[in-house]
């Protein structure tokens, strides 16, 4: 029997991992150590780790990343949970204009190895200001790097590779995931004895023939279920790839699966404005132009911001029933 | 600058309370008991389901809202957070319109769309109810500026928590409130924790978080805000201030919740202790003392107050029926209220897409 394990668990045990590995990883955050978490992805680190480990910082964001970015100079490794990554923006000159920027502008004498995790999804009733999905904007800094894991395995072993990375890794849960079980083998089952996900790797969650369902983040997820029925009751064969990372980005795997497919559909919980399918559309077309049999298509959140009433939010985020319907129309 | 609280008895005899008919006491008395018997009722439903997101609820700390309420004037406003139910009872929003909005229906006081944390009321000066931590603090800032630009005497109350003090935004609003000469107050309701963390392990103070005003040349005040009568002595002077000299003023105000940060607050007896919780709602539950005080003043007997009572259990109730029986937003609603152009259907609302849905 694989060993199956929470979402949540798989990152709590990456970050257990890699404190072990390595002393200089600190994780920081609010609520993350007395307190376990807001959503308990730290359960049980503090009682482990204690004090100069594991980090209760105040409700200052634009401070404690700051710090974290200032302590990264020095080669500290801090590991910085915001409550939702909604709060980014309290801190956001910290990220861009410091951690994106400053190996760039010291003419790469200086780096900044972050990570700065939580969680970025929409789905809960929580209201247009705890709902936000940064992923495009956060890949849209060239210095910074976009992780979005789908499952637990996904996101043990990139979080791991995102603490190692010696550049800042932006890296977004969902909390709509936090308590999915996926197979997730335990070190001793493991080749390596860890697992560790190199960023910039697509996986190809299902195979097909007839179509590319591209997608990050629960997106995938959504995906997955819209690929059962187009094979139940259409006969369609579609084959889903999940980018991962969005930032370094996997063009390759991508390409390959749409040369094969001739067919592609981007999904995210994104808005569709600059979002990350417009980059991918963008990649397909100007380099598989006479593969394609049809025009690359999207499945985004509606373009507004998010609404509370929870019928309507439902209605706001990608289901299988539009990727289906969008799918439908072009094989 | 610190003013020694008053205690209770001079707190009563205050200019501003002894102006209080007992029609005016009772009304506070009612005022803090819709709050309550509101935010019980919310919970039940909260609990069953019927609403979505987070409901921070705002019991044991109803005096706060309703005595600094008491003292608005036309041109006075007022802002808050997210545990934001009692601020808009109290400016006089109706227990429908709030509790439809939990209930995410098309009749909610922002028509489904914002939720328990955002309830708005700009015809009642109400301001909001805003989910990120001390985001509201510069906006209370700006209504002051408003106020002083558009030339009117009155005070912008921006409500913020003892978490909230330690977001560099709080920090820059003070500077500039006292730089520029501005009629804010900011109303700290310090409820000793912010989430799961006391304020000893939050905040940097000396005696107490109002003090850091101090360092701004800004005047400050600290008060219990258990009994109403402090409330509103300590409030009218900070409104006195910003009036006739237009010039701001942080108050602290000490207080307690009673419920968990919000009603999915698994640890709310883990950070405390039950005895703490247990001994704030027997003895400094704010409207069981001013129900005393009413009492000992002969304002008014036993019967009356659980007239009052029942009248608002029933309100809350109905209330509830009301949200239920309430209508979702029609799906199109999503794209209404985003560009103000585009809902008059202006030229510039109809030039150029906005929206980018396929
Ligand atoms: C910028 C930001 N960071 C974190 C949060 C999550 N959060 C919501 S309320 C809260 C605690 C605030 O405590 P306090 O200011 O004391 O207000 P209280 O809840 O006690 O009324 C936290 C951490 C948030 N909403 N916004
Ligand atoms: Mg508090």
């Amino acid at each position: 029997m694989p060993r199956r394990i929470t979402y949540r668990d798989a990152l709590r045990e990456a970050m257990d991992e890699e404190l072990a590995r390595d002393p200089m990883v600190v994780i920081m955050g609010e609520e993350v150590a007395q307190y376990n978490g807001a959503y308990k992805v730290t359960q049980g680190l503090w009682d482990k780790w204690g004090d100069k480990r594991i980090v209760d910082t105040p409700i200052s964001e634009a401070g404690f990343i700051g710090m974290g970015i200032g302590a990264s100079m020095l080669g500290v490794r801090p590991v910085m949970e915001l409550m939702f990554w909604s709060f980014y923006t309290v801190a956001w000159d910290q990220i861009v204009n410091n951690a994106a920027m400053v190996r760039y502008m010291s003419g790469g004498k200086i780096n900044c190895p972050i990570v700065i995790r939580g969680p970025a999804n929409g789905g809960t009733s929580v209201g247009a200001t705890h709902s936000h999905t940064p992923e495009n904007i956060m890949a849209s800094f060239p210095g910074m790097k976009c992780v979005v894991p789908a499952t637990a395995y996904d996101a043990k072993g990139l979080l791991k590779a995102a603490i190692r990375d010696n550049d800042p890794v932006m890296f977004m849960e969902s909390t709509k995931l936090y308590g999915e079980e996926w197979d997730v083998p335990a070190n001793d089952e493991l080749p390596g004895g860890e697992l560790v996900i190199p960023l910039g790797v697509a996986d190809i969650k299902r195979s097909g023939t007839d179509i590319s369902l591209i997608a990050h983040g629960r997106a995938v997820i959504t995906c997955l279920q819209a690929a059962e029925i187009l094979e139940a009751e259409h006969g369609i064969s579609a084959e889903v790839v999940d980018v991962r990372s969005i930032r370094p980005l996997d063009e390759e795997t991508i390409l390959d699966s749409v040369s094969r497919t001739h067919r592609a559909i981007y999904v995210e919980e994104g808005r569709p404005f600059c979002g990350v399918g417009a980059q991918i559309a963008y990649t397909i077309q100007s380099k598989l132009f006479d593969e394609l049999d049809a025009p690359v298509l999207r499945v985004t959140s509606l373009d507004a911001p998010a609404i509370y009433s929870p019928p309507l939010e439902a209605l706001q985020l990608p289901t299988p029933e539009l990727v289906i319907e969008k799918a439908l129309s072009i094989c | 600058m610190a003013k020694k609280s008053a205690s209770s008895e001079s707190a009563a005899d205050a200019a501003i309370n002894r102006s209080l008919t007992p029609d005016d006491k009772i009304k506070l008395y009612r005022e803090m008991v819709r709050i309550r018997r509101f935010e019980q009722v919310s919970l039940q439903h909260y609990q069953a389901g019927r609403m979505g997101g987070f409901l921070h609820l705002y019991i044991g700390q109803e005096s706060v809202a309703t005595g600094v309420v008491s003292l608005m004037g036309e041109n006075d406003h007022i802002i808050t957070a997210y545990r934001d139910h009692g601020h808009a009872l109290a400016v006089g929003m109706t227990m429908n319109e709030c509790m439809a909005e939990l209930f995410g229906k098309g009749t909610g006081c922002s028509r489904g769309k914002g939720g328990s944390m955002h309830y708005f009321a700009p015809d009642k000066n109400y301001w909001g109810g805003h989910g990120i931590v001390a985001g509201q603090t510069p906006l209370g800032l700006g209504l002051a500026y408003g106020l002083k630009y558009r030339g009117l005497k009155g005070a912008a109350l921006a409500f913020l928590g003892d978490g909230a003090v330690n977001q560099g935004a709080y920090h820059e609003s003070l500077n500039i409130a006292e730089l520029f000469d501005l009629p804010v107050i900011y109303v700290i309701e310090n409820n000793g924790y912010s989430m799961g963390t006391s304020q000893a392990r939050s905040s940097a103070f000396g005696n107490s978080l109002a003090e850091r005003a101090a360092g701004y040349g800004i005047a400050w005040d600290t008060f219990s805000g258990e009994d109403i009568y402090e409330v509103r002595a300590h409030t009218h002077a900070a409104i006195e201030r910003a009036h006739t000299e237009c010039r701001p003023t942080v108050l602290e105000v000490k207080t307690y919740r009673w419920e968990g940060h919000s009603v999915a607050d698994a640890n709310k007896l883990k950070y405390r202790t039950k005895e703490e919780v247990e001994l704030h709602q027997r003895e400094h539950d704010p409207i069981q003392r001013w129900k005393r005080v009413l009492l000992d003043e002969g304002v008014c007997d036993e019967a009356e107050l659980k007239k009052i009572d029942k009248a608002a259990q029933q309100e809350a109730e109905e209330s509830a029926e009301f949200a239920k029986a309430s209508a979702y937003p029609a799906p199109e609603t999503i794209f209404e209220d985003v560009y103000w152009e585009v809902d008059q259907m202006t030229t510039a609302g109809l030039t150029g897409r906005h929206f980018f849905n396929d």
